[in-house]
């Protein structure tokens, strides 16, 4: 019996292609923001709103990962603003090389602003690095206040939480404070945003904070 | 079940080192894997039994070392675990911490058993 001793990342193939993705955005001046959520939470929603507002002001781009369809892609395309669909078929995630493939697509040096939907699972998408800036994890109010205690991972390692149909809060028992409460336990430092992308409320501040973090992250390149 | 392609990466790597090995036998993997990684244990080693069948990696004994989950105050410096995914610090109530393990998805070792031609 012989012992051979490794030491070795199980994702050091993905680590490595998200960090000459990281390289390469940060090198053109890309904020990249990697949205995650379970289904349905209102991701392609928020994304439409986002683009629409930044229209004229931030050169923007969508990768948006599905099992199947491209409904998402249709949806956002509208907006006017570039998307490629990654279907993965099976895959419960996205990786580093899914999104690697995805950038010719764009005119890499002309944007500002990257946004990657990620497929809707709070689960296995935490375990890969895609090179992104930040996550951002969307939760919605009838998914419950209790999120943040089942699916800590997700909340831990994402930089900005978006609490999504707040229009619906007199409909159910969901209690923000609590919420709000559970997810800082986990991450004292995460950002948190209430919203409707229905009703539009809140999503000024999200917008502005959006704005602030893109012109901070892309400022130092000329486009 | 993202299991699957992290042991997908597993496999990939044994079988690296067991190029160069003809009649070579993997007998055990040793992995370290974090709290924080939102791995299953018992679907990785579902994933491997599949994974590894027919290969000279069948039946292999997987040993998956849990990590808890540790941090470090950036206030007074104090390390401790982190339980239930809680993350202030017990001395100062300090909520500034540096997570110092529990985010291992770690291949640390293997064993193996060579063809010995003059056996038994």
């Amino acid at each position: 019996m012989k012992k051979i001793k490794v030491e070795k990342k199980l994702l050091s193939t993905n680590q490595q292609i998200a960090d000459e993705n990281r390289r390469l955005f940060k090198q053109k001046g890309i904020a990249v923001f990697n949205l995650l959520s379970s289904p349905g939470s209102g991701k392609t929603s928020l994304i439409e709103q986002t683009v629409s507002h930044l229209q004229g002001r931030l050169q923007a781009a969508v990768i948006t990962g599905d099992l199947q369809t491209d409904r998402d892609a249709q949806r956002i395309a509208r907006h006017q603003v570039f998307v490629k669909q990654i279907t993965t078929g099976g895959a419960c995630h996205l990786d580093a090389s899914m999104v690697k493939k995805a950038l010719p697509f764009f005119h890499i040096d002309e944007l500002d602003l990257l946004l990657i939907e990620n497929v809707g699972n709070l689960v296995c998408p935490a375990a890969y690095d895609l090179g992104e800036d930040a996550k951002l994890t969307i939760m919605s109010v009838p998914e419950g206040d209790d999120k943040p205690l089942k699916y800590p991972v997700m909340f831990r390692i994402s930089k900005v939480l978006i609490i999504n149909k707040v229009d619906l809060l007199p409909y159910t028992n969901f209690d923000m404070e609590r919420a709000i409460t559970f997810a800082r336990q986990i991450n004292p430092a995460i950002r948190v945003f209430e919203t409707s992308c229905t009703t539009g409320a809140g999503l000024e501040d999200w917008f502005r904070w959006l704005e602030e973090r893109v012109s901070r992250l892309s400022g130092v390149t000329e486009k | 079940m993202h299991e699957m392609s992290i042991t997908t990466n597993l496999v990939e790597l044994l079988n690296k080192y067991l190029q160069g090995r003809p009649g070579a036998r993997v007998t055990t993997v040793n992995l370290k894997v974090g709290k924080l990684t939102a791995v299953e244990p018992d679907a990785l080693t579902f994933c491997f039994q599949v994974l590894t069948e027919g290969t000279s990696i069948e039946g292999a004994q997987l040993q998956i070392e849990l990590v808890p989950v540790r941090a470090r105050c950036l206030q007074c410096q104090s390390c401790f675990e982190v339980e239930g995914f809680y993350f202030r610090c017990p001395r100062c109530s300090g909520k500034e911490l540096e997570t110092i393990a529990g985010d291992e998805l770690d291949l640390v070792s293997l064993e193996i058993e060579e063809d010995e031609k003059d056996k038994g």
